[in-house]
């Protein structure tokens, strides 16, 4: 039994990363963006799932670690002499280095935004349940206000430029080298480095609902005053949480700032906090694999509700009514549908939901 | 004719059948316990009479089928003092004893019910303005009994009144549930573990095995039977 | 200290309109365990209802109270047909299907009302007058008295009737409240449908002091009622308006005096409600759940 269950993992895995790897080859260079979209969703819904689905902790503040990691990779890759050239004036203190190449500031976004979560997560060890989201909610609403604030960084409403960047690989129109000899566009490069992240950052995210880490997080979502008793450390492991999970959404932001070639304050508005969170809902809360169902919505329903009808406000009630449908349908999401037709089969393979 | 009759009554919870067709009834002006042991469907029975728990098979109440919602059941006259004892702990002695009444049509009576519940238990009358969370678990059995008197109930069903209670307090309830039925013609179902305390108290009893009626008879019949004695009495 | 004053008193008008739509978040908070993300769209809606009465040709005062029986037959509804049927489901999935109602009102504003910029009469007039050196305008005084009568019948009605004793017993423990023959989840209903008739009141008495509006209306609203509930404490009532009434002027002195906070007023405030929690992680006047283990 656990053989097979170890088998049929595996074997899920390796069609998780074959998919990946065809797809580009049947799509066109449109799609692949979107897809490489999905994957940076995929990414921040992995995070926020460790901080909601494990530990009970409704977050609708995600957006704001999301800023911050595309506003990390934004400012580095400019760096003083790219700000400057902006007609910026970064104070001399903040290191804000001479432009580096784009790849680079991907775990330079991830740990300050990781740093973030854990200044976050201290405030939020006094807090719990409606309060604490209702807290983080007041991140994300505060968000863009404040990124306009410190305008002399971040360019206030209009935002850094990335397109002109050297440090941007390929730009839009130029092929990508990769090892080996081959070539690929924009896009493709987009979509194949947004993966290989994800896929990293979801072994990542299996490993940790298997570890010791994981029992504990659940533990604690499951009854805080039993899993104290059992020795688990509240506040240590709350903070090890947010800043996991703001890690994640950090490392979407760098890739989102990437694709967009450019970061705004406009471009987190508390709707993308509040997006992050119906991603999760319908990927299913404690779920893993079922959540790119969750990605495939955010990116694809609004666009698919635009399909069917121009007029204003209507692609919004059927986004609306969509969503509300499914919830009445699939009230623990795409993976609580899995776990029920899975289930007798591996009873194990999925974490359970609340 | 019994009060209250249950014949071939099953339920489930999910995948797991709890109740395998229970049959029995009860009398006007009785007290009737059922026994058994945990996990025996003692609890699920009462849940099935007052609609808290899905069921199939007939219930009888007052020679008419009993409807299968809770709200309609307590409407029909049946109190259910449940497991926990249902105390609103938020609010004061007197708010719960108002919701007990929230079921009656006539208004009028509040006031004259409150009187009779007050003169067995003194207490209420001075504490009516005090949280019920805040009142000790004997206080809230006692109140939780109070309420369902509150709605001048044919049929109060009692799930383990004795439970974490000192015997003085026990007996003190069922001295009070005694005399209410004395005064006012009401029967009760009590579901206890305890079966000696539930055979002092009761005319008939029922053992529950596994969802089943297992033995049945009057309060003495089965002190006499032996198996009972040595399973549920321990001498 | 006049221009104090003056800061203050405006605040606590603006505040007032907080405080109505933090009640009806209340409300709904207490009587179901949800913090209702639809509560601003939902008073958004009532107010094009009111609109649309007022541009049929009814007088205003009869377009209010329509709206208002018209509001509580919607908040009973959406109970009914959608709340209702996640009501077994985790915090989360109802939380998305109050996002969800969000939206799908939001567009259903401006696909019915095109989008455009309505204006909404003032009922209680423009004249101000003038207090000790304070202005007070008395649509500003009005909005202040309709919020707190309006707490008032609330009052009356939760601690003084059966039928609110039977609306806070079925907050409290539905089983038992079941076991009393209250009927649980119309009183669930009926909650949603009295949030629904504040939010109205709150959209209506807003609207007109924005100039014109749109289906943007209370998005702003909406979050300040945020600030306010949490800062009162979600399940108190009286906590929503004190906590309204305290976003109100909070937000204004943070503007007014702070220099570094002129252009972060919303942050700002926020920052001091957040301050506030934690010294009382439940509000005000919230109050801890106590917890058997």
């Amino acid at each position: 039994m656990l053989a097979a269950r170890t088998a049929i993992r595996v074997l899920g895995l390796a069609l998780f990363v074959a998919v990946v790897v065809v797809v580009p080859s049947r799509i066109s260079e449109f799609r692949a963006s979107e897809f490489a979209l999905i994957g940076i969703f995929f990414i921040a819904i992995l995070g926020l799932n460790i901080l909601t689905g494990y530990t009970g902790v409704i977050s609708l503040g995600h957006g704001a670690f999301m800023a911050v990691g595309a506003y990390t990779t934004a400012i580095l890759m400019l760096g003083r002499p790219g700000l400057e050239a902006g007609g910026l004036s970064p104070p001399d203190w903040l290191p804000v280095g001479d432009g580096m190449k784009d790849v680079y500031t991907i775990p330079i976004a991830a740990l300050v935004a990781a740093l973030a979560g854990a200044l976050f997560g201290l405030p939020a060890l006094r807090l719990s349940g409606p309060y604490l989201a209702l807290a983080t909610f007041g991140v994300a609403v505060a968000t863009p206000s404040v990124i306009r604030k410190f305008d002399s960084v971040t360019g206030g409403s209009g935002g850094l430029n990335l397109f002109d960047s050297p440090n941007l690989t390929g730009a839009i129109f130029n092929a990508v080298h990769v090892p080996g000899g081959r070539t690929l566009t924009f896009n493709d490069w987009l979509y194949y480095l947004t993966w290989t992240i994800a896929l990293a950052l979801f072994v990542v995210a299996w490993l940790i609902h298997h570890s010791r880490l994981g029992r504990a997080l659940r533990a604690i979502r499951d009854d805080e005053i039993a899993a104290v008793a059992s020795g688990v450390g509240l506040a240590w492991h709350k903070t090890l949480a947010f800043s996991l999970s703001a890690l994640y959404a950090g490392v979407a932001g760098s890739l989102l700032a990437m694709s967009a070639f450019s970061v705004q304050p406009g471009a987190f508005p508390v709707d993308r906090s509040i997006a992050l969170l119906v991603g999760l809902a319908v990927g299913g809360l404690g779920s893993l694999v079922p959540l790119v169902a969750g990605a495939v919505f955010l990116v694809f329903l609004p666009q698919w509700a635009q399909d069917l009808s121009q007029a204003p406000g209507v692609p919004a009630v059927i986004y609306g009514a969509v969503l509300i449908g499914l919830m009445i349908v699939l009230p623990t999401g795409v993976g609580g549908l899995l776990r029920r037709v899975l289930g007798p089969l591996t009873s194990r393979l999925y974490p359970r939901s609340q | 004719m019994p009060l209250l009759e249950l014949e071939d009554v099953q339920a489930r919870y999910g995948a797991v059948q709890a109740l395998h067709g229970v049959t029995l009834d009860v009398d006007e002006r009785q007290v009737v316990s059922v026994l058994g042991a945990n996990g025996a469907g003692k609890t699920t029975t009462l849940r099935a009479i007052s609609g808290t728990v899905r069921r199939s098979g007939s219930i009888r109440f007052d020679g008419k089928s009993l409807p299968r919602s809770p709200e309609a059941v307590a409407r029909s006259g049946i109190a259910h003092v449940p497991e926990g004892r249902g105390t609103f702990a938020e609010l004061s002695v007197d708010e719960n004893l108002r919701l007990g009444a929230y079921s009656r049509r006539d208004r009028s009576g509040y006031e004259r019910d409150l009187a009779a519940v007050v003169k067995h238990f003194p207490w209420l009358d001075e504490r009516r303005d005090q949280q019920a969370g805040t009142l000790s678990g004997g206080e809230q059995q006692m109140l939780a009994l109070a309420r369902a008197f509150m709605s001048r109930p044919r049929l109060i069903l009692v799930d383990e009144p004795s439970l974490g209670l000192a015997p003085l307090i026990v007996r003190r309830l069922f001295d009070v549930l005694r005399a209410w039925i004395d005064e006012h013609g009401m029967s009760a179902l009590v579901v206890e573990q305890n079966a000696n305390v539930a055979l002092q108290h009761s005319e008939r009893a029922y053992v529950l095995e596994v969802g089943r009626v297992a033995v049945s008879g009057t309060a003495d019949e089965l002190r006499g039977n032996e198996a009972v004695r040595r399973s549920y009495l321990g001498y | 200290m006049a221009d104090f004053l003056q800061q203050v008193v405006s605040g606590l008008a603006s505040g007032g309109v907080y405080a109505l739509l933090a009640l009806a978040l209340v409300l709904i908070y207490r009587s179901t365990g949800v913090v209702n993300f639809a509560q601003g769209e939902m008073a958004m809606f009532s107010t094009f209802v009111c609109w649309e009465l007022i541009d049929r040709g009814l007088p205003y005062w009869v377009a209010f109270f329509a709206t208002l029986a018209i509001s509580f037959a919607g908040g009973v509804l959406i109970e009914r047909l959608v709340v209702h049927a996640v009501s077994r489901a985790a915090a989360i999935t109802v939380v998305t299907v109050t996002i969800g109602l969000l939206i799908m009102l939001n567009g259903a504003a401006a696909w019915i009302w095109k989008g455009e910029q309505r204006t909404l009469e003032n009922p209680f007039g423009t004249r101000t007058f003038d207090v000790g050196g304070v202005v007070v305008a008395v649509q500003d005084l009005g909005i202040l008295v309709v919020s707190l009568a309006l707490v008032a019948a609330l009052w009356v009605l939760f601690q003084r009737t059966r039928l609110g004793l039977a609306l806070r017993a079925s907050a409290l423990n539905p089983e038992s409240s079941r076991l009393h023959g209250i009927r649980v989840s119309w009183m669930l209903a009926l909650g949603w449908g009295l949030a629904a008739v504040l939010g109205a009141v709150a959209g209506m008495l807003v609207a007109p002091t924005q100039g014109s509006f749109d289906q943007n209306l209370m998005l702003p609203v909406l979050i300040f009622a945020f600030a306010a509930a949490v800062l009162g404490g979600l399940d108190s009532p009286l906590g929503a308006v004190v906590g309204g009434l305290a976003v109100g002027v909070i937000l204004n002195l943070v503007g007014a005096y702070i220099d570094f906070f002129a252009d972060l007023r919303l942050p700002a405030a926020l920052l001091v409600i957040l301050a506030i929690l934690l010294l009382r992680p439940h509000g005000l006047f919230g109050r801890a759940a106590v917890r058997r283990v």
